[in-house]
């Protein structure tokens, strides 16, 4: 019995138990072997159900199951660290014949992912904001800003953020058919998401290209509110450190 | 800096679950035990609660994800991953299990059988030497619930554990319900399992629970799930060897369907009682 076949008879179920494996007595050891493809497909689908709860709570419990089992055969973990697995779950769901018809579930996916993502990214401590606040504003829109390492951008042409309320606040409103963009940040240890206004996601793009902080006010837009953007990356603890001596 | 040591006092599992109860009883235990996979990330909450109990209590780092039975080489990357937590750290007890999990890249998240051979006790102390090396640290292997058998075994579990201690001088984690699961699944006797163990190389105690399921012949199938209360036969057998190998760190594993804190303290009160008259 090599641990190949062992490997292959626990994620396809369709294959006959691998020779070589007995009861106490002796005898073939038949289902005792459906232990064992329990333990993985039940472990790997709760991993993925602590990944995903809002797609599981918007898919019902027994279609995510079903699906996850279908996933976890054809994406079987390729890291021993279970706060990771699922990276591929976004581009799954947009591609899971019975799910074609509700394309936005592969954003909100990315949006949690992106969430545990940012859980347990690393802790650096943000410049704080009095330290920020007295630099000139001239020198600050020359700098180019580090940001967290637990900020995520999510865009979407789908109402990603309000979807994913609807589904963890039971006070939040019903989804409006519009795209929307969401910014995670991680002020202490919670990470939370914000909507950003219309302009915001090319602004934080931008800084996350590494442009000046002048540069990607250019790409977010007249209208853009770049105070209040400011004020909402400072409030959220995500810029770290700034590229010139200006401190 | 020398770590604090495990004391031979009851302790539990820190889990998601676990952790949250733990913060409202925080005097309940004197030594804690975590999962090292659960604990490699970048940082974040998890990291910084660990930071914080590491400087009140000892600690036992217990591996689910080594893969030491695997046929191919460790993981030299979770090894390395592994080495920066125990360095940090510096828990009393690192611990990995007798089983494989990984197969050419894939990690199937469970603990799966090894054939009792020289050939397998060669490549487990390879492997069990390579991570001690790694580590800088003597570690403890775990025996398995066992669901089934090989043909072509060639020794006994406690043989086999015997034999790579002795190649790799590693100690032994020795989980009492593991030892009562695969007995009555592997018709053994599970006193004489216990009176052959070589308690002397035992670092550690694990108590849990299990389920019962049947097999296709009708036959008790008991499956370890650590989502219940410890049985009284395991309860004996426990009592057994403590009076035979004196106290010993024990820890309730209990990490599925966590009950209230009552539940979860009375199993250590438990453990307590059996400890206290050898202490």
């Amino acid at each position: 019995m090599k641990q190949a076949s062992f490997t292959a008879a626990l994620l396809n179920t369709d294959l006959a138990v691998p020779d070589g494996l007995v009861d106490g007595l002796g005898r073939p050891a038949g289902r005792r072997f459906a232990v064992y493809r329990n333990n993985v497909a039940g472990s790997l689908t709760e991993a993925l159900e602590q990944g995903f709860p809002v797609i599981a709570k918007l898919l019902g419990e027994e279609f995510f199951k079903a699906m996850a089992g279908v996933f976890l055969r054809a994406q079987p973990p390729r890291s021993r660290i279970m706060m990771t697995y699922g990276t591929d779950m976004p581009a799954f769901l947009a591609s899971f014949p019975p799910l074609t018809h509700l394309p936005y579930l592969a954003d909100v996916a990315r949006l949690e992912q992106a969430l545990r993502e940012a859980y347990h990214a690393a802790d650096v401590a943000p410049i704080a904001p009095e330290v920020l606040g007295a630099v000139q504003p001239d020198r600050l829109l020359a700098a180019k800003v580090r940001l967290a390492p637990a900020l995520r951008l999510i865009v979407s042409p789908y109402p990603v953020l309000s979807i994913w309320r609807a589904n963890t606040d039971e006070a939040a409103p019903k989804p409006q058919m519009q795209a929307e963009a969401a910014l995670i940040l991680r002020p202490d240890y919670d990470p939370a998401p914000h909507l950003l206004p219309p302009g915001g996601a090319e602004f934080v793009a931008a800084l996350q290209e590494g442009a000046t902080v002048a540069a990607a006010f250019d790409q977010a837009g007249e209208i853009f509110d770049i105070g209040a953007m400011l004020g909402l990356l400072i409030g959220g603890g995500a810029i770290t450190g700034l590229d010139e001596d200006i401190l | 800096m020398h770590p604090k040591a495990c004391p031979p006092s009851p302790a539990l599992a820190i889990s998601r679950n676990i952790s949250r109860i733990f913060w409202k009883y925080p005097g309940a235990v004197r030594w804690l035990e975590v999962h090292a996979e659960n604990y490699m990330s970048d940082g974040g909450r998890p990291l910084a609660q660990l930071r914080h109990l590491a400087e009140r209590f000892a600690f036992s780092v217990h591996g689910v994800g080594l893969s030491i039975g695997g046929e191919g080489p460790l993981d030299e990357d979770h090894l390395a991953r592994l080495k920066h937590l125990s360095d940090w750290l510096n828990p009393a007890s690192f611990s990995e299990h007798l089983a494989w999990s990984s197969h050419e890249g894939v990690f199937l998240n469970d603990l799966l059988p090894l054939p009792y051979t020289d050939a397998t006790v060669a490549r487990v102390a390879d492997h069990v030497n390579h991570v001690q090396e790694v580590l800088g640290r003597r570690m403890l292997l775990e025996n398995p619930s066992s669901y089934l058998a090989f043909t072509g075994a060639e020794m006994t579990e406690v043989d086999f554990l015997r034999e790579v201690a002795r190649r790799t001088g590693c100690g032994l984690l020795l989980d009492v319900n593991n030892v009562f699961v695969s007995a009555t699944n592997l018709n053994f006797n599970a006193v004489d399992y216990l009176a052959d163990f070589p308690v002397e190389l035992v670092g550690e105690v694990h108590l849990g629970g299990h389920f019962v399921d049947a097999d296709d012949h009708g036959a008790p199938l008991l499956v370890d799930s650590h989502g219940a209360a410890v049985v009284d036969p395991v309860w004996q057998l426990y009592a057994g060897l403590i009076g035979r190998a004196g106290p010993l760190p024990t820890l309730i594993e209990w990490d599925n369907d966590v009950p209230d804190w009552p539940v979860l303290a009375a199993e250590a009160t438990r453990a307590q009682q059996i400890l206290d008259p050898v202490a």
